[in-house]
């Protein structure tokens, strides 16, 4: 017997508010398409474009836990503060953050790049630098390139020493109509 | 690969894969209305476990022995609105016929231990039984009379 959409959604709720899911997630669509977002109950975790979704569920119950639920209420901040940055109502996100998937260096660099302003551009050196490795621009790139959080943490605005946007995990389009809808371009 | 195939799934596909046998089951039980709560309250249960679980093997078999559970306390809870179960021999001593068989059957196979367990602690139906363990109905009397077979012999019944 088919269970209800009304029904199926009640229990996903239920699962939310109830505290017990290592992963929340929803798919929201946004103007620079559909981005998988996933929460812990610490904070946001995960954001992906292009979203093949079976396949970052996989990946989350690896790294975070077993217990990965399409739960859309474990994203409703996240929704609603994504809605206000593209409507041009919001330039900083106030969401907590779970990093737990990165350490050492990679979260340095994370950690830094959180604090780059909203409409501003730096260079991947400079964010080396910043994390205390001057000569680790190129890591800086391959960390960008794997951002867990894309937007909110903003890579989109790193670009190289010459200016050029050089590239991006969604693709240098989503780059440039980020930093376009910031004014930065 | 023994590993993948006992390897947990995220709970997103065991819940997609589950729930509407899940459901069936509940509303044979319970009623439709009845059964939305009851449906809520078992993968709720089924959630707040699933952390602990060891390995992903018969997940067919364990949510239907918490349905099955949960369908027992749904029915006691509002006699009114619910089919009647059979009666369960409970004395002021004893425990319930399916704490008491969940217990003494932890040590079989686990497809024998869901069917004994399901039979004849949740009095189910062989039919509801062998969709529940994903096999047929003649699988599931197999398995749970050799399951009894097993449980005879090792307490020296037989």
């Amino acid at each position: 017997m088919k269970v209800t959409a009304e029904l199926d959604r009640r229990f996903r709720d239920a699962a939310a508010a109830a505290g017990d899911l290592d992963v929340g997630y929803d798919l929201v669509d946004t103007p620079v398409g559909e981005l998988f977002v996933g929460a812990t109950p610490a904070g946001l975790c995960r954001i992906a474009y292009d979203p093949e979704p079976e396949r970052i569920v996989d990946s989350l119950a690896r790294s975070v836990g077993v217990r990965v639920l399409r739960a859309p209420r474990s994203v409703d901040e996240t929704r609603r503060q994504l809605d206000e940055y593209f409507a041009h109502r919001r330039r900083q996100f106030d969401l907590p953050i779970d990093l737990r998937v990165a350490e050492g260096f990679p979260r340095r660099v994370l950690d830094e790049l959180a604090l780059v302003p909203y409409g501003e551009l730096t260079t991947y050196g400079e964010l080396a630098r910043r994390a205390d490795h001057p000569r680790a621009a190129r890591a800086v790139g391959t960390i960008m390139n794997r951002n867990p959080i894309p937007i909110v943490l903003p890579c989109h605005r790193v670009v190289g020493a010459s200016g050029s946007l050089t590239g991006y995990g969604g693709g240098l389009e989503r780059k440039e109509a980020l930093l376009k809808l910031e004014g930065a371009l | 690969m023994m590993e993948a195939v006992a390897a947990i799934p995220p709970f997103e596909s065991f819940y997609v894969e589950h729930r509407d046998a899940v459901f069936g089951f509940l509303a044979r039980r319970l009623g439709r209305s009845a059964a939305e709560d009851a449906f809520q309250e078992t993968f709720l249960r089924a959630l707040r476990a699933y952390a602990r679980l060891e390995h992903g093997r018969h997940l067919r078999a364990w949510i239907f022995t918490i349905a099955a559970r949960v369908a027992i306390d749904a029915a006691r809870r509002k006699p009114g609105d619910a089919v009647p179960l059979d009666e369960e021999p409970v004395t002021e001593d004893s425990q319930p016929a399916y704490l008491e068989l969940e217990h003494l059957a932890e040590e079989l196979p686990p497809a024998e231990r869901a069917a004994v367990v399901l039979r004849y602690g949740y009095d189910l139906p062989y039919a509801e039984i062998g969709a529940a363990l994903g096999s047929s109905e003649d699988a599931a009397r197999q398995a749970a009379s050799s399951g009894i077979r097993r449980l005879r012999r090792k307490e020296g019944l037989a």
